[in-house]
């Protein structure tokens, strides 16, 4: 009776009225769940974990399933994350799960960066949805969620607390998703000791401030259970496909020469335990405090970085479109700024390099008037040289001209006095 | 005495042979026994591998005592920057009057880090001074009562939650194979079926074999044992890496207190052979090897270590003659200059004449073919 007085504080203005027969629409939730049976489920499970802990295993026990994983190797560079989907099918209930597990977790030397691809690919998921949801023409509905509703962390069973890394990974990881701390491969521990390493896990995390997951206690029906099952965590896991005949029916166990570890006995792990919780009763409850918690975080950090805000200066509420066109206005501002200034730039860029070219120019110009006296110059000496050339050429020829004369005159001379004794010889 | 009759008397007949005329050296192994008795044993057995292993609970279990009684041990926060640490812890023991000085060098925060790059650099600082140590005392005046703390095994604990060897298995492993005797075994082996067990150790010998890791070898048995006894050493060695369970309580089991481990579904029992090598291991390293492994340590690992040393300090010591050496050495080992140019000639001429031999080798070889 408390309990639903609680659920709804009455509005001021709105009086709460008593029906006097049945009008029907306590068929709300049915209808919801019909509509939701046929649209189908969607689950995202991301299973950290060092290699051969026993993710997958795990994995195939909880679903009763084999999801076919290969052996990861050792030697891994770097952490990688390997994601598969799958469509399960419960009487008429589908589920579309998606298991995501890394690969090379907690093998490397240094472990300092192990997180990061983790909390990248958790980053990624969200950051699509938000995209999604701001875009304009959206389809939510059809949308294929694939943000990480569950993190089960598979811790060692060392017996004696937390590893470090666990520590660092956890710490980063506790804003983004539900935790979900298993201890694997439970069947080396012992009950004394199991107890003793519970309770030094979990005060190790209160400690250092790890935020888990912890099971919803609002709502009645299933508060007494869950306030139960938050006093197991973490639970401490066994898995196994393998089947082992005990007494007369067949069972999922793990057969040692000193017994049988049987998976879905409460005495021996809190397999069962797990099953009930991460899905028969909390998987709704996960997939709500994601979006509503989670998500909204990663929305809030995401866009106050982009500069949106939900109150101005002046601490009055401002809506998302003022924020938009007042982001708007700004970006053209500078936009128009950037072009002046640009084309200022580029003003004071063409008037330079005109000046240089002016400049050029008139090197040149200098260049070619002096070339052409030069020219002129030896062209006038040449001239003159050609000229005297001239002269003593043609001073020359008269000199040469007189010689011939004289020659010829001397020749004729002779012949006329041979002549002479010739024909006086003949007298 | 006529000399036949003395040597009708020194032909051994069986029925003389222990009245007269016997030397009597058989008795030897007996001495030895008496004085090593009396002297005592030491052993120094350093277990490595991370935190939660099981480590000391086993240490515990072999020699059945409880040497880590306040252990502090470390929160996650806490461990985040750890460095490795060394501790040593060292009992007296005494069974049928052979006292046993036991030695137990504890590497916590081995692995534990966030970032382990070089985490084994402390333990293999640590096995080197030991060796140092010793190689001191050796070469000191007074050798009466040299104190060999050299570390004899390494019980490196390998955890079976993975697949098989980690890169942080390989590296301590690599690093530490020529300075002591590894021996890795499976930790906390309740956690796997026989077959999981089986199928890992097979894998884990090929990827020894694989990384060329040398781990301690088991010396072969002579040819003149017995059938049994070569039987037990054939399946000793077959069943490497030793997979171990340890624990600190004893339970009652089949009507009888033995050691184990009470779970809602069975009992393990500790020095059970079906159930683990734990008997496996104790008879190999305390029954059977303990002296092989002390003489390998000391015959080849020291030895090696010592060798490097000398060469490194006469090299030192040629590069800079001002270096005091801290022991005696030769005079053989600090050439002065002539006699180190003669050195070098006939280093030389007897290269040469190496070549020529290979030289005229070849020339056969072509003759013939």
């Amino acid at each position: 009776m408390a309990s639903s007085d609680v659920a709804r504080q009455p509005d001021k203005g709105v009086r709460p009225l008593s029906l006097a027969g049945h009008v029907g629409f306590d068929s709300l939730p049915d209808q919801l769940v019909n509509k939701s049976i046929y649209q189908g489920f969607c689950f995202n499970i991301l299973c950290i974990g060092e290699t051969g802990i026993g993710k997958s295993t795990l994995m195939d026990t909880l679903f009763n399933t084999n999801f076919e994983n290969f052996e990861s190797s050792h030697f891994e560079p770097q952490v990688k994350l390997r994601a598969q989907t799958y469509d399960l099918q419960e009487s008429n209930v589908r589920l579309r799960l998606t298991v995501v597990n890394t690969v090379g977790f907690g093998d490397q030397m240094n472990k300092q960066e192990s997180y990061q691809p983790v909390v990248d690919y958790i980053d990624r998921q969200f950051e699509s949805y938000l995209q999604e949801e701001l875009k304009i023409k959206r389809s939510l509905h059809n949308y294929h969620d694939s943000r990480v509703h569950a993190c089960l962390y598979f811790i060692s069973p060392s017996g004696h607390s937390l590893k470090s890394l666990d520590l660092v990974t956890m710490k980063k990881l506790d804003s983004k998703v539900n935790i979900i701390p298993v201890i694997a491969k439970a069947d080396t521990i012992s009950k004394s000791e199991l107890h003793k390493f519970k309770i030094k896990i979990m005060s190790e995390l209160v400690s250092n401030g790890v935020q888990i997951y912890q099971f919803p206690l609002d709502d009645e029906t299933v508060a007494k259970v869950n306030t139960t099952m938050n006093g197991h965590l973490p639970f401490a896991v066994v898995g196994s496909t393998e089947e082992v005949c005990v007494g007369n029916k067949m069972v999922k166990a793990r057969q040692y020469p000193w017994g049988v570890v049987q998976v879905e006995n409460e005495n021996h792990c809190d397999f069962v335990k797990l099953r009930e919780m991460l899905i028969c009763v909390n998987m709704e409850d996960l997939r709500e405090q994601t979006h509503t918690r989670h998500y909204e975080l990663y929305r809030r950090c995401k866009l106050e970085e982009m500069g949106f805000k939900d109150t101005d200066p002046e601490c009055k509420p401002v809506s998302l479109q003022q924020t938009y066109e007042a982001k708007r206005q700004e970006f053209l501002v500078e936009l128009q700024r950037r072009e002046d200034e640009m084309r200022q730039m580029f003003v004071q860029r063409v008037k330079e390099k005109e000046a240089e070219l002016k400049e050029a120019e008139r090197e040149l110009q200098s260049r070619f008037e002096q070339l052409k006296r030069l020219h002129a110059d030896e062209k006038a000496t040449l001239e003159e040289k050609k000229r005297l050339l001239d002269e003593d050429q043609s001073s020359f020829s008269k000199r040469r001209a007189a010689a011939q004369l004289l020659q010829a005159q001397s020749l004729t001379a002779n012949g006329k006095k041979d002549k002479d004794r010739k024909n006086s010889g003949f007298m | 005495m006529t000399a036949s009759s003395r040597y009708r008397s020194r032909v051994p007949r069986p029925e003389d042979a222990e009245e007269k005329e016997y030397v009597g050296f058989a008795t030897l192994p007996n001495q030895v026994h008496r004085k090593s008795v009396k002297k005592g044993f030491d052993f120094t057995l350093m277990v490595a591998g991370e935190s939660g292993l099981g480590k000391s609970t086993l240490v515990n279990s072999l020699f059945l005592t409880d040497l880590h009684k306040d252990r502090k041990l470390l929160n996650a926060e806490e461990r985040i920057n750890q460095t490795v640490e060394i501790t040593k812890h060292t009992v007296d023991i005494e069974e049928k009057g052979v006292k046993l000085k036991l030695t137990i060098v504890d590497t916590p925060g081995f692995g534990d880090a966030v970032n382990n790059t070089e985490c084994w650099r402390p333990i293999t600082g640590y096995i080197d001074q030991q060796f140092e140590q010793y190689f001191r005392d050796e070469s000191g005046l007074n050798r009466k009562n040299i104190q060999d703390n050299r570390v004899h095994c390494c019980l490196y604990f390998i955890p079976p939650f993975g697949h098989g060897l980690r890169p942080v298995d390989i590296e301590f492993m690599k690093a530490l194979q020529d300075k002591v005797n590894v021996v890795p075994l499976i930790a906390k082996a309740d956690c796997l079926t026989p077959l999981e067990i089986k199928k890992l150790k097979e894998r884990l010998r090929e990827e020894i074999d694989k990384y060329g890791i040398k781990i301690y070898q088991f010396p072969d048995c002579d040819s003149d044992e017995d059938e049994e006894f070569k039987r037990q050493d054939k399946e000793l060695k077959e069943s490497t890496p030793f997979a171990v369970i340890g624990s600190n309580t004893v339970v009652e089991a089949r009507g009888q207190r033995v050691r184990g481990r009470l779970y809602p579904w069975g009992i393990v029992e500790v020095e059970n052979p079906s159930h683990c090598d734990f008997v496996k291991l104790r008879t190999m390293l305390i029954r059977t090897h303990m002296h092989d492994l002390k003489d390998i340590t000391s015959d080849c690992h020291y030895e090696n270590y010592r060798a490097q040393c000398i060469q490194t300090m006469t090299s030192k010591m040629n590069a800079d003659k001002r270096v005091e050496s801290p022991i005696p050495i030769l005079p053989l080992s600090t050439p002065d200059v002539e006699t180190e140019k003669l050195i070098k000639m006939k280093d030389d001429e007897l290269r040469r004449m190496q070549q020529m031999l290979q030289k005229m080798q070849q020339q056969m070889h072509e003759q013939d073919l």
